[in-house]
């Protein structure tokens, strides 16, 4: 009976979505502020990738506040987890060919991570990406090696810097009288790596913050007691 | 060439809305909590999925200035740009998702939500000192037979 409500209740969700999307003028043209910033963004920001200037520059606040959202979400992950007691036993470390991968995966994953993240403004990529492959890099030796922990101290000190640089940039757009989070600095020669003035640095700033804040979230998950 | 337009909009367009209904199936059908936050994931890569469709073009590129040669269409950076973030926050809702159910584990010893309802009814009951109540819609502390007789007096059969 269950089931079968449900099963009428999914089809009266994908007959009403159908009847939505059929409603809109989506797909036929690419629509609205999209074209308009396809054509202006490259001189209004400096930044041969638009989606990269969409994100930071467009829209910088709103990646602020998706930014506040994970953090959110990290914190009260470790919250809920809470401390592992320190007599609770831990599972044992993995075998050779995994803790060896993991030694050369580490330098290999902190290198494209850190590409992605400074090439954000010029090619597909950049903070959000650049940052979880950071804690992609953080979180493989801790699956070698579930005995050995990450510093969460260490890691909320990180995070609160690149946060704090984020919201310091966008200040000092302020103190030259400008908007919160105007782009600033010389815009440069389109497709240069030093190009596109402060958006490479608030990039930055994003992928260090995400890349910590999800090693922290991913740390305190692996690190929870297991229960039998 | 406006069939061909058609034709794979309408595919993934079905594609995004099928992954968006199996996921909320999931959650509605399921009783394992792992399964219902696997339905969550589902939903969010249907709604990501149907995001990207809303403005897309098969014939336009990437929207990226590469050598300083620019494209003649282009596909809207907006969506794109909301998915990018969005996909990072699913990520951290669902690790958040993962670390309540492990709580839930530890407290309860199951992840069927069945028994962790029922288990909850009880310890609300012990703790508030009353009867279990005979459904999860009766209140509580209303024994078994009280709710029969008032249902009998509302509706006289």
């Amino acid at each position: 009976m269950r089931r079968f409500t449900a099963a009428l209740f999914l089809l009266g969700l994908g007959v009403m979505i159908a009847a939505i999307y059929q409603q809109m003028d989506f797909s036929h043209t690419t629509v609205n502020a999209g074209q308009l910033i396809n054509a202006v963004a490259a001189q209004e920001t400096g930044a041969a990738n638009f989606v990269t200037s969409v994100v930071l520059a467009y829209r910088g606040i709103d990646t602020l506040l998706e930014l506040t959202i994970l953090f959110t979400a990290a914190m009260i992950g470790g919250m809920v987890l809470g401390r592992r007691s320190p007599d609770a036993p831990r599972d044992p470390d993995a075998g050779f060919i995994l803790r060896t991968g993991a030694d050369l995966l580490f330098p290999l994953l902190l290198v494209v991570g850190m590409y992605i993240i400074l090439h954000g403004h010029l090619t597909p990529g950049g903070g959000f990406q650049g940052g979880v492959i950071l804690a992609a890099a953080f979180f493989v030796p801790l699956l070698a090696r579930p005995g050995s922990s990450i510093d969460q101290g260490v890691i909320s000190i990180v995070e609160g810097l690149a946060g704090a640089a984020f919201i310091i940039i966008g200040l000092l757009a302020m103190l030259d009288g400008r908007e919160f989070l105007t782009p600033l600095l010389d815009k440069g020669e389109l497709g240069a790596l030093i190009s596109a003035g402060s958006l490479p640095l608030l990039y930055l700033a994003v992928g260090i913050k995400v890349g910590s804040e999800l090693a922290g979230l991913l740390a305190h998950l692996a690190d929870a007691e297991a229960v039998d | 060439m406006s069939m061909d337009i058609i034709d794979s909009n309408l595919i993934l367009t079905i594609a995004a809305v099928g992954l968006m209904l199996i996921g909320i199936g999931g959650i509605v059908i399921s009783n394992h909590l792992v399964r219902i936050i696997f339905g969550i994931a589902l939903l969010e890569a249907g709604t990501n999925l149907l995001l990207l469709l809303s403005t897309y073009h098969p014939e336009a590129s990437a929207p990226i200035i590469v050598d300083g040669n620019v494209p003649a269409l282009m596909a809207d950076p907006v969506p794109q740009a909301l998915v990018l973030t969005a996909i990072v926050i699913g990520v951290g809702i669902l690790a958040l998702a993962l670390s309540l159910a492990i709580r839930v584990q530890r407290a309860y010893g199951t992840l069927d939500m069945r028994e962790v309802r029922l288990k909850l009814e009880q310890e609300i009951s012990a703790e508030a000192g009353v009867e279990m109540p005979s459904s999860s819609h009766a209140p509580a502390g209303v024994p078994a037979a009280a709710v029969t007789a008032a249902v009998h007096r509302v509706t006289p059969s």
